[in-house]
Formats: structure tokens, C-alpha cells, sequence
């Protein structure tokens, strides 16, 4: 049996991975967003109002909140679409911020108090989300619109110009992305079965970012290793005492520095696979 | 021959395109027959790339009015009149940066049957787009570039992957931006084969070129554009010996 400890991290790297994805998501049709806390603020509140007072189960629960996060993705798409880079991603950060004032000032749902009475779920519970969606979208990395995402990333002028719908492919990512961030929001508050407007800020909007860029944009398996990187470092350096988060920190930048584009990529894997296909 | 040749495949009317205070293209008209080769020749910085952009949605004209087939797609967005049956090369070649030669090839096809199809494979989502990236890879010769990273390949095979890229679209217009550039007398030679018999399949061919010889051995039609303005237009042998264009563009040093 593991500890109760470890339970708590490997249940945060779970939360952690469903965060990344999220933006992994976005991120595979060139649009960087900032603001996917904001999406897991209305996942983990829309999932916690329904368990408590609805008394609905949690798995639907976590799936209306899902749905409705997906459809403010839709809505924040639209304007996002005509902003690219730098200033897409301070439109999302405005956005995150948006969600996490609305909820400091909403008293129905405790405002700066905090809302509870959430059952816990279990740590299996928890995995079976976040590995079902990280298989989900192991999978559609080989699909045809996958590819159709990958061409509007590189290249979005001439993705358009060899006749793919560029507009709905944006818009379809943000809105996934907005409904995988909202099943981390759900996880997290049936996680910790209390949540306040704090915890879905900017910071946990930069480490979901910092997860992919860490693990690898350009695959999906890049933001498990880059989320389990996040959580389990800042432990394995304890022993350094005061100095465990520049370590951390140093150790990051090291990492960045060495593999720009993360720890795997699509090179790494393929050498991986040959190498496989070739032993005996 | 297709049958109603008689009507044109593109149609443009008075077509123009400003940018703030300059004027790309004024008053532009031209037509493409079914199964034509034709060509735009023009100084640079006549707007031949304008018109390039203007006829595949990339900017919307100013004023004016296209048609393809006899519909008009002038307000269309870039994808729907690349599904309608006109695709494109570009001047500068704009290959996706991390996908291989095969994938190129398979990204461009529209996508045919039930939306949910694309969450399959490629080459299950349309077995048919496998089928059709293989002829073009074929059609080109680039079976040993198939899973190579296109960006990294010679500039010449990138040009051929673009046009097999463009094929792929099963368009009815090509519009080939500088085809020959970079490419060395055998090279071009070999690609005017190429377009003489995929145009004997029925394509229709418009491109830009500034190779004089590669113009007027191929094209049956040719548009002289100069400050945004088509100043002649006529069959290659008109257009050589037509003194507005000699003054314009040929100078006296055409020896085409």
C-alpha cells in the first residue's frame, strides 16, 4: 500500500496531467492560452454545485461540467481567433483572471470563503480520468484531424489555402481543451473537497504550460513526464532544505536549455520505436 | 476536350484590390477555359502574387466579381474554394514545418465521408487519400522522400512536393506561383512533361513565371499584368511581337 503522501502527489500529478493536456490541446493548433485555470475554476465549481447540492454522481457530474466548460471555450474562441501569440495569450490570462474575480464576488457558491462538502474520490478514480483522456488523445495524435491540427500549427495561412477550415479546427481545440481542463477542476475539487477562487489563479494556469513545454509540446506523452517532472521534483530535492525550489528552478531552466523542445518529442519517439521494432 | 468548353471554368470582372492607398490589382478581367494552360507574366511588383491571392480567398477583392463553374465565390473563404476545385503553390514555399512528404500529401485532400471518420487513422478515415497521395508521390517521383521531414529536402523536391500537395486536392485549376524557380534546365523540362500531361487528363493550368522560354512553350494563353493592370493578352506568338508589351516588360532583349 502507498502512503497517504505519496497518494496525495501521484493523485496531483494526475490533476496536473489533465491540466496540461488541456492546453496541449490548444497548443497543437498554434494558439498558447494562459488561462485554462480559468476553465478548471468553472469545471470544479459547476462539478462541486452538483454533487453537493444537486446530489447528482460525480462522473456526471464531472461530465456537465465538462460540457459547460466546453461551451465557454466556444465563447472565448470566437474573439481569441483573431489574436495570435503574445497577445492571444494575454486575452486567455485575462480571461483566467476573469473566472477567478467572478467566483471571489459570487456568495452563492461561498465567494472568498471557499465552497465544500464534497465527497473524496479515490486515487483510482482520479487515474482512470486522467489516463483515459491521455489514451484518448494518444490516440487522435494518429488521426486524420489530428493532422488537419497539426497544418493550422505550423502553418495557418497555408493550411487555409490547401482547404482546411482553420476557423472551426481553433475553435474545436479550445472548446476540448476547455472540458479537459474542467474534468482537473472537478478532479481537484472532489480531490481536496474544499476549493476557493485561489486555487484556479494564474499560477496553476503557468504550471499546466510549464508541464508541456518541460515534458514535450509537440506529443502527447510530453505533459504525463513534464506533470510528474513538476510534482515529484520539488520532493525528491528535500534534502537540500531552503535551497529545494531554486534548485528546482535551476534544474528547469538546465532542462530547457539542453532540450528546448522538452524532454521527448516526436524524434526521440521514432528512434525509440525503431529501436524496439529492430530487437529481437 | 471536356465538354463545354465554350464556358469558362474561372471567370474574374473587374476585379481590383487596394491596400490602404495602393492599388495591387485595377479592374482586372480574365478568363480560364476547361482544360487551358495560361500564363501571367508581369514585372515585379505587378501584382501577378495579388492575383494568386485574390482568386484562392487568401485577400478578398476590393471590387469585382469571380466566378468558378459560373459560381460566385468571391466572398469564399480560402478552404471552401480550395474544395470547389482550385489549389495552389506558393512563390516562397510554404511546406508545414514538422510533417513528412507523405503526410503533405494526405493533409490536403479533403476530407470525404462522416465528420467522425477524421478521429480514425488517415488511412482509414479515407482509404481513397492513401490511394491518391501514392499516385502523386508516384506522379512526381518522390517515393524515396516519402517519410523524410519535407523542410529538410532540396529546395527543387520541396517545390515538387507543394505541386504534388496541390494535386492531391483533385483540383480543376492549378495555379502554379513561379514553378521553374530554382529549377534547372532538365528539371523544368521534365515538369513542363508533367503539367502538358496532366493537362491532357483535363486539368486547367494558370501560373506565373518569369522563364520566358517556359512560358511560351506551354501556355495556349498568356495575360501581360503591369502596375496591377492586364495590358495584353493574346497566344504566345501575339504576345511576343506585341510592341505595348515589348516596351512594358519583354524589353529588346526578348529573345523568346
Amino acid at each position: 500500500m502507498i502512503s497517504t503522501y505519496d497518494a496525495g502527489l501521484l493523485a496531483d500529478v494526475g490533476i496536473l496531467l489533465l491540466g496540461a493536456l488541456s492546453v496541449y490541446v490548444i497548443l497543437a493548433t498554434g494558439q498558447l492560452s494562459l488561462g485554462n485555470a480559468g476553465f478548471m475554476g468553472v469545471g470544479a465549481y459547476v462539478a462541486s454545485f452538483l454533487t453537493v447540492e444537486m446530489h447528482w454522481p460525480v462522473t456526471v457530474a464531472l461530465l456537465a461540467a465538462a460540457l459547460v466548460s466546453s461551451i465557454v471555450g466556444v465563447i472565448i474562441a470566437f474573439p481569441a481567433l483573431r489574436l495570435r501569440g503574445i497577445y492571444l495569450a494575454m486575452a486567455t490570462l485575462g480571461f483566467g483572471e476573469m473566472v477567478r474575480s467572478f467566483l471571489l464576488g459570487f456568495d452563492r457558491l461561498g465567494g472568498s470563503g471557499g465552497y465544500r462538502g464534497m465527497q473524496q474520490v479515490s486515487l483510482g478514480y482520479i487515474w482512470a480520468w486522467a489516463g483515459g483522456i491521455l489514451l484518448l488523445i494518444l490516440m487522435l495524435e494518429r488521426s486524420r484531424l489530428w493532422l488537419e491540427m497539426r497544418a493550422v500549427h505550423d502553418d495557418e495561412t497555408a493550411a487555409g489555402l490547401v482547404g482546411l477550415n482553420t476557423t472551426l479546427t481553433k475553435i474545436g481545440a479550445f472548446g476540448f481543451g476547455a472540458a479537459v481542463a474542467a474534468i482537473a477542476g472537478g478532479l481537484f475539487a472532489h480531490q481536496y473537497v474544499y476549493i476557493e477562487p485561489g486555487n484556479f489563479g494564474f499560477e496553476r494556469s503557468i504550471d499546466f504550460v510549464l508541464a508541456v513545454i518541460l515534458g514535450g509540446s509537440t506529443v502527447g506523452l510530453g505533459a504525463l513526464i513534464g506533470s510528474a517532472l513538476l510534482v515529484f521534483l520539488p520532493e525528491w530535492l528535500r534534502f537540500l532544505a531552503d535551497w529545494r525550489l531554486a534548485a528546482f528552478g535551476t534544474l528547469l531552466i538546465l532542462v530547457l536549455l539542453t532540450r528546448p523542445q522538452g524532454v521527448v518529442d516526436r524524434a526521440l519517439l521514432a528512434k525509440l520505436a525503431l529501436r524496439r521494432a529492430k530487437a529481437p | 476536350m471536356t465538354t463545354g468548353s465554350d464556358k469558362p471554368l474561372l471567370r474574374l470582372s473587374g476585379v481590383s484590390k487596394s491596400f490602404g492607398g495602393i492599388r495591387a490589382l485595377s479592374d482586372v478581367s480574365l478568363t480560364i477555359g476547361h482544360n487551358r494552360i495560361v500564363g501571367v507574366i508581369g514585372p515585379n511588383g505587378a501584382g501577378k502574387t495579388t492575383l494568386f491571392n485574390v482568386i484562392t480567398g487568401a485577400y478578398r477583392a476590393s471590387a469585382g466579381e469571380l466566378t468558378l463553374d459560373d459560381e460566385p465565390i468571391t466572398q469564399w473563404p480560402s478552404y471552401r474554394i480550395v474544395r470547389a476545385g482550385i489549389a495552389r503553390t506558393f512563390q516562397n514555399i510554404r511546406l508545414f514545418a514538422g510533417m513528412t512528404v507523405w503526410e503533405h500529401l494526405l493533409v490536403a485532400q479533403p476530407h470525404q465521408g462522416a465528420f467522425v471518420r477524421r478521429f480514425l487513422p488517415a488511412r482509414w478515415a479515407d482509404p481513397a487519400a492513401a490511394t491518391r497521395a501514392e499516385e502523386a508521390l508516384v506522379l512526381f517521383g518522390l517515393q524515396n522522400y516519402r517519410d523524410s521531414i519535407a523542410r529538410t529536402l532540396p529546395y527543387g523536391v520541396q517545390r515538387k512536393v507543394e505541386m504534388a500537395r496541390a494535386l492531391t486536392a483533385s483540383p480543376k485549376l492549378l495555379l502554379l506561383d513561379e514553378p521553374v524557380a530554382g529549377m534547372n534546365h532538365e528539371e523544368a523540362t521534365e515538369l513542363r512533361h508533367l503539367l502538358l500531361r496532366l493537362n491532357e487528363r483535363g486539368l486547367s493550368i494558370l501560373l506565373i513565371e518569369h522563364d520566358m522560354a517556359f512560358v511560351m512553350n506551354l501556355c495556349q494563353d498568356v495575360y501581360v499584368l503591369d502596375f496591377g493592370a492586364i495590358i495584353a493578352q493574346g497566344t504566345p506568338t501575339e504576345i511576343r511581337t506585341n510592341p505595348v508589351v515589348l516596351d512594358a516588360y519583354l524589353g529588346s532583349e526578348a529573345a523568346c
